[in-house]
């Protein structure tokens, strides 16, 4: 057991999967495909500014909503009994199992042009609505794959507080709006902030919601990086100057996110 | 307030399953339009069946998923027991590049993954994108899950266990399978569990690093919902979602069960 | 009679992380006794028991078990078992299976393992425990789970690693006679560490009281009790007035501004030194013929006796006696000179 060899196979295995990839990442970021250094691949990202804007500021809309419907369902749950909890918590992880694929799958045939809902419209007179391919679109895919995310680390701090707490902030005065800012808040900080990250990263960087719900029009970044690796556009030195900036972007958002959590990234993570 | 809090969690209820249920009510349609019911049939879940494309990819994913996360198991169990033992720094520093593959988006892992094989084929190494890339893949998004999983339990572990094994007649071998490993095994399983399912579900990075020749169920399933009208995949998205409640259900069940037996437990103590 | 050593330990020092823990200790243990290790924390005792155990590879010195080095030999090959401080019974197994541990994996024979199992469960009255889990049973019984599953293995030398230390009081106490008469029954040597003054008392047959990785003092109980070697180990068992003074002359001593008669001799003509006295060997006597006079400043009611604090020109002393005097009375105290502990100063602060 005082052995730290025992660690030596992942280790080889960590540099060659993880080390190597993000360093060959960078490297394919500053060369050209004949090896040349150059810095024009980055500075070429600089053109999709629009589309990085877009996705971030698309991304940040459903994270957002998402902190918005979630932290009155968590708080909700966490006050249930241990076996209403349970149940709660299995139903809202239930979809979750599906196949992310599957459920945006099944937004297109609700939204789409002679979908369910523009068939129901046509009922009173109203529409064809212009639902798909749409910005709305987009967030609404977001929202609804990544929701969980956002529940069950509020869930999971809230379950921690006892209402003890809460009839004592009542009992030393905290109408429910201060016990929400005083008390409920202060208190959830680190659910808050990893959900804000586990709804946050995959937002931003998809690439399957918008191309499933968004049309040609809509693209984001993940789409751009796709697009030079597997796409018609194939250029892997900018697909990796794109994903190094993605990256980069991240990594910062996180710190800034971590400043205000806690550190248990592991514990939330899972 | 009570009747708000219900009606609340009824319409996020409502939010998160009406598209599966919509996927499911229509996988028994007969007309192959997502818009209107025409008839009952079970058409799609007969030709699902006689699918080979799905079927295929269906045994490649169960295939790679019992590869992946039984190797990622091993690697990651030794891991967490070598990381465990080592100095703050060395730890801090392993961790931090372990929680890589969990932290990044999705899509930067696939990509540096694909640089990662393209360099290894340029350098004169024959390997296929296909069953090997997925497999080497997987293993490398699974082992930190693994990892976090077993780590607590080491940690939570009483080293004097250890210890005391060895003082009764265990040589460290003996010791380490006698004693350290039946108590770490709850956090290996899950590790595995969690392995296992990322395994069954990923799309994005097995995307980046799959070939014309092993394609996994998410890949297949992509590709059917690229052309437009396939009513296979709702009744494959049916059998899918049966799947996974009655696993659910019985996860569950079977928690719901131990709790009452440790509480009968305590009581019987007290 | 010169009884053997069992275990004995040569100018072993041990380093932890660059942190000497041991420098150059020597230790020698008889067969058949009960040796307690007693000191305050961080005093090496539990890196003492270790090194026995073979936890812990002493950087220099030799450990010998019944006259043969032993350093290189492995736990698993040492005829010694442990009792740890918070038992480590394996969760996974039952009582029986527990017991029965170090049995199997000598490939000891079915029907023996069960007979010496249901021996032991025996000795330590967990007869009808053999298939509870090991989280059903209390505190104290899985204590007793710990001692047979180390004790079935016939070890030579018992170690004890403050094994009673998470138990309450009243069942410390039951404990404490019941390991000794096992002690006494099956003819081993147990090698018991604890920072329990009281503990030591009871139950050994000689102390060895440590600190900061040295040995103070080695004796039966009533050696350390009567006449401790110096200021720490009268301090640390049981509770002392200690003052400084100077030695006169042979059977002579000053502290408190008064010579007092001793019994005490060979120090070196106005040495300086530690006077010892316990709070139970002075007692409260008329003032006006008293040798020492104070003002008693507070009294506390101990159960068996009072415990009170008495101001004498600013050396306070604490007294226990039967009867209580009230806060504010000026009383005299008296001590035999038989009472009056004479001891070299420490170089090192205790």
């Amino acid at each position: 057991m005082k052995s730290k060899s025992a660690a030596v196979p992942y280790l080889i295995w960590m540099v060659i999967f993880i080390v190597v990839p993000l360093v060959l990442v960078a490297y394919y970021a500053v060369t050209t495909p004949e090896g040349q250094f150059t810095i024009s691949y980055i500075s070429q990202v600089g053109e999709y500014t629009a589309v990085l804007m877009r996705s971030i500021w698309l991304a940040l809309i459903a994270t957002v909503i998402c902190l918005f419907i979630a932290y009155p369902l968590a708080f909700i749950i966490s006050r249930r009994s241990g076996n209403g909890q349970r149940t709660m918590i299995m139903l809202i992880m239930l979809p979750m199992w599906m196949n992310f694929l599957l459920r945006t799958y099944a937004w297109m045939t609700i939204l789409e042009k002679n979908g369910l809902i523009n068939r129901f419209l046509s009922n009173f007179g109203i529409g064809p609505l212009e639902m798909i391919n749409t910005q709305g679109a987009v967030v609404l895919g977001m929202i609804y794959n990544y929701l969980p995310f956002m529940i069950l680390p509020l869930y999971s701090v809230m379950t921690k507080i006892p209402n003890s707490l809460i009839e004592a902030a009542q009992d030393l005065g905290c109408n429910t709006k201060k016990i929400l800012t005083k008390v409920l808040i202060p208190l959830t900080i680190p659910g808050i902030s990893s959900g804000i990250i586990m709804v946050f990263i995959p937002s931003v960087s998809t690439f399957i919601i918008s191309r499933m719900l968004g049309g040609g029009g809509n693209l984001l970044v993940g789409d751009l990086i796709e697009l030079q690796f597997l796409g018609n556009a194939y250029n892997p030195n900018l697909g990796a100057a794109i994903s190094l900036v993605l990256m980069v972007l991240i990594l910062l958002c996180m710190s800034i996110t971590n400043q205000f959590g806690d550190e248990e990234k592991g514990e939330l993570l899972k | 307030m009570k009747w708000l809090s219900k009606s609340y969690v009824g319409v996020v209820m409502t939010f998160l399953y009406a598209p599966i249920i919509v996927l499911i009510v229509f996988s028994f349609n007969q007309s192959k339009s997502r818009g209107a019911w025409t008839g009952f049939t079970l058409d799609w879940y007969r030709q699902l069946f006689h699918n080979e494309t799905i079927l295929q990819s269906l045994m490649n994913t169960l295939v790679i998923a019992v590869v992946s996360s039984v190797i990622a198991t091993l690697l990651g169990t030794l891991a967490a027991i070598g990381i465990v033992n080592m100095k703050r720094w060395q730890r801090n520093l392993v961790m931090n590049i372990t929680y890589m593959p969990i932290i990044n988006p999705e899509i930067v892992v696939g990509v540096s993954l694909m640089l990662l094989f393209v360099w290894i084929k340029s350098m004169g190494v024959a390997v296929e994108f296909g069953f090997v890339t997925l497999v080497l893949a997987h293993i490398t998004f699974n082992v930190p899950y693994v990892i976090l999983n077993v780590m607590p339990k080491l940690r939570q572990m009483d080293t004097s266990l250890y210890e005391a094994a060895q003082d009764l007649g265990c040589n460290p071998r003996q010791a380490f399978f006698k004693v350290v490993v039946p108590e770490i095994l709850p956090g290996i399983i899950s590790g595995f569990l969690m392995s296992f399912t990322y395994s069954l579900d990923d799309f994005i990075i097995s995307y980046f690093v799959s070939g014309p020749t092993s394609q996994t169920l998410p890949i297949t399933i992509y590709s059917m919902t690229r052309r437009k009208v396939s009513p296979e995949i709702n009744a494959l998205s049916a059998i899918i979602f049966v799947v996974v409640l009655v696993v659910l259900l019985a996860v569950n069940i079977h928690d719901a069960h131990k709790e009452r037996e440790s509480r009968m437990k305590a009581r019987a103590r007290a | 009679m010169k009884e053997e050593n069992i275990v004995s330990l040569r100018n072993i020092s041990v380093d932890f992380d660059g942190d000497p823990i041991l420098t150059g200790l020597d230790l020698d243990i008889r067969d058949k006794e009960f040796v307690t290790l007693l000191g305050p924390s961080g005093c090496g005792k539990t890196t003492t028991l270790r090194t026995i155990g073979g936890f812990i590879t002493p950087k220099s010195g030799d450990v010998f078990f019944d006259g043969v080095r032993i350093n290189d030999l492995p736990p698993h090959k040492r005829h010694v078992n442990t009792v740890f401080q918070r038992y480590a019974l394996f969760p996974h197994l039952n009582v029986f299976e527990n017991v029965e541990f170090g049995l199997k994996l000598q490939k000891l024979p079915e029907h023996e393992r069960r007979q010496r199992v249901q021996e032991m469960l025996e000795l330590v009255n967990l007869s009808g425990f053999e298939h509870r889990n090991i989280d059903q049973l209390s505190g104290g019984q899985q204590q007793r789970v710990a001692i047979a599953r180390a004790l079935v293995n016939r070890p030579r030398v018992l170690l004890l690693d403050e094994p009673l230390g998470a138990l309450d009081l009243k069942l410390r106490k039951e404990m404490q006679i019941e390991l000794k008469r096992m002690q006494q029954s099956l003819e081993i040597t147990f090698v018991y560490v604890t920072h329990d003054q009281e503990e030591a008392l009871t139950m050994s047959d000689t102390v060895v009281v440590m600190n900061d990785g040295d040995i103070l003092q080695v004796g039966t109980p009533q050696d350390i009790y009567n006449e401790p070697k110096n200021a720490f180990v009268a301090d640390f068992i049981g509770e002392s007035n200690i003052v400084d003074g100077v030695m006169y002359e042979d059977f002579l001593v000053e502290f408190a501004g008064r010579k007092f008669e001793c019994v005490d001799k060979g120090f070196g003509s106005l040495e300086r030194v530690d006077v010892v006295i316990r709070p139970e060997d002075l007692k409260i006597v008329d003032a006006k013929t008293a040798p020492l006079t104070g003002v008693v400043e507070s009294v506390i009611f101990k159960g068996v006796h009072y415990e009170m604090i008495v101001d004498a020109h600013g050396y306070k002393w604490m007294v226990h006696s039967t009867a209580c005097e009230e806060p504010g009375t000026f009383v005299g105290m008296e001590v035999r000179p038989f009472d009056i502990h004479i001891m070299h100063k420490m170089e090192v602060e205790g």
